[in-house]
């Protein structure tokens, strides 16, 4: 089982990028169970979204506590929230980095991938919301899931125009982090 | 087919495959995403039904009532407030003996208002003559509008079916689930025939005064109809395995319960959660199980007596309240086995989840580590003492 953890505020997608990535998961034949929680239920209030997959139905109806990856949608949360709590020891964290915010000190074999998912998502949707982008570099910086079925999931989410924005968001995004391995 | 999708989604696109000629909602969340789902599919024309916009969730119920007397397969959904603010009307459906199917979409009960989950709403509403059926997982919330229609237009039902399931938990999350197809769903699902119904050409009054020679009666069978539906459930689970492929009790699903020496009874999707700490437990040695309880309404008491009457502790979850008195489920669990030679040494309450507190599987193992020999009553789990006046703190 696999338990990934999203940061953001309500608004900014948290919950459409739950649901991609868990459709990615349920194309490559896992059964994916994403869910959000919701805060003060009012936009830009802090908020989660979570997807736990595993080999056979989720049955695990809590929050994620430990989670094995986390994505951080708003890196301003960090100033308020410990967004590592509970990450697992040999844990990976994409962040959407932020001037002038920084990311605390992480364990020894846990792992930090930062990338300008609003800046990518500026040239490639024409607005500020990065979420396709830390898919792909969640791709990238996981081995979860092969970059092909983040398209597959955009495809048949997204059409038109926001389709090819989408797309090129997250192979952004992946190639950022995939070069970042490499360098 | 399977697909992946959000539990509201799934319960929308079922109902569509039941064809309803009437569908009347007051949008309230968590239960919101749902008749969202339907109005768009009448708009689209792919649901041939009458969506009434109506300006409160009394009137809703009144519409699917009025809906259902004319004969007309109906649907409903609603929430917390909204399910309360239908009551009176809830009580009416079921004494007028009409099918209708309800999502409740469990929230809790203000004041103070909160949008998350417990089970308040539709246990408040028990002693309505309704069916309820509790959901752990967005296939078995599809699932169980299919039955709730076959189950409650049966002739020899004639009742209101309330399908339960957790807000948010199963409203809003996002699983895999099997659609049937039409020709699966037309099969296990013939069109509504009313026994009686109004109609201009042939005038019948329906729910006229009755005074104390009749009333009594009007209880008597609705009582015997539910427990009739004891024995109906299970014959209708069978034939919608033949049907769907998937198979469910209809009343109780026991988990791990053959050799249990503590075992867990609990509701909707909670009941998830602890067949994983089961499985653990069970992987350290430790006997555990659980009884999932589907039929809230009509009670299953002889099917909770055979799989506990050799269980030595019991614990029963609630998430809700009967203030003032013992926890609801746990009450009623307990007189299953009043005046039973074989029954459970201890029967413990616990009562969880109040209000969206997360339950974990800590809350679970914790659980089954207060079920010793010491009967507890009502013990509430994962209570924050930092937050009560130094007089509760006990």
């Amino acid at each position: 089982m696999k338990e990934i953890r999203i940061h953001a505020r309500a608004g900014q997608g948290a919950i459409t990028t739950a649901s991609l990535l868990g459709y990615a998961y349920f194309l490559k034949g896992m059964y994916p169970y994403a869910f959000p929680n919701f805060g003060a239920a009012r936009m830009g209030a802090p908020m989660n979204a979570f997807v736990r997959v595993d080999s056979q139905p989720v049955r695990l109806r809590s929050q994620i506590y430990e989670p094995d990856y986390l994505i951080i949608v708003d890196a301003t949360l960090m100033r308020g929230f410990n967004c590592f709590s509970g990450l697992k020891e040999d844990g990976v964290a994409i962040i959407n980095e932020k001037e002038g915010v920084e990311v605390p000190k992480v364990g020894a074999r846990q792992k930090t991938f930062l990338l300008p998912a609003n800046d990518i998502a500026m040239k490639t949707i024409g607005r500020p919301l990065g979420n396709t982008a830390l898919l792909g570099a969640f791709c990238a910086a996981t081995n979860e899931l092969d970059l092909n079925m983040l398209f597959e999931t955009i495809k048949k989410r997204f059409s038109g125009k926001a389709q090819e924005g989408n797309i090129e968001a997250a192979k952004q995004g992946f190639d950022f982090i995939k070069n970042k391995k490499k360098g | 087919m399977k697909e992946f999708l959000e539990g509201s989604h799934a319960v929308a696109e079922v109902v569509k495959l039941c064809k309803p000629g009437v569908v009347s909602a007051y949008p309230i969340t968590p239960q919101t995403h749902i008749v969202e789902d339907l109005a768009q599919m009448v708009s689209d024309g792919t649901l041939k039904a009458e969506f009434v916009n109506v300006e409160s969730e009394h009137s809703a119920a009144s519409v699917v009532l009025g809906g259902e007397a004319a004969g007309v397969r109906s649907y409903t959904a609603t929430s917390s407030q909204g399910l309360l603010y239908m009551a009176e009307v809830v009580f009416n459906i079921a004494g007028l003996r009409l099918p209708v199917v309800m999502t409740c979409a469990n929230r809790a009960i203000s004041a103070p208002i909160n949008i998350w989950n417990d089970h308040q709403d539709s246990v408040s509403l028990r002693d309505t003559g309704w069916v309820q059926l509790f959901a752990e997982n967005i296939q078995e919330a599809a699932d169980f509008h299919l039955l709730a229609y076959r189950l409650g237009e049966d002739k020899s039902m004639m009742l209101p079916v309330m399908v339960c399931m957790d807000g948010f938990i199963l409203t809003h999350g996002i699983e895999t689930v099997d659609i049937p197809t039409q020709e699966q769903v037309d099969k296990f699902l013939p069109p509504y025939k009313a026994l009686y119904k109004l109609d201009v050409e042939n005038p019948i009054s329906i729910g006229p005064l009755v005074d104390p020679e009749y009333y009594l009666e009007t209880r008597y069978a609705l009582q015997k109809t539910l427990e009739e539906a004891l024995v109906l459930i299970p014959k209708l689970t069978a034939e919608f395995s033949k049907v769907f492929g998937r198979t469910y009790n209809g009343l109780v699903e026991g988990y791990r319960l053959e050799d249990a020496e503590r075992a867990i009874v609990a509701m909707g999707s909670v009941c998830g959660t602890v067949k994983d700490v089961v499985d653990e437990l069970r992987k350290k040695g430790k006997k555990v199980g659980l009884l999932k309880i589907t039929s809230y309404r009509p009670f299953p008491i002889a099917a909770i007596y055979d799989a506990l009457k050799n269980v030595p502790k019991v614990a029963v979850l609630d998430r809700a309240v009967s203030l003032g008195s013992f926890a609801p489920l746990a009450s009623e669990v307990r007189a299953v086995f009043t005046g039973k030679k074989k029954a459970p040494k201890v029967i413990s309450s616990f009562v969880v989840g109040l209000g969206g507190r997360d339950i974990t599987k800590h809350s679970i193992k914790e659980i089954y580590s207060l079920l010793t020999a010491k009967e507890l009553h009502g013990e509430y789990i994962d209570l924050k003492p930092e937050l009560l006046t130094p007089e509760f703190k006990g």
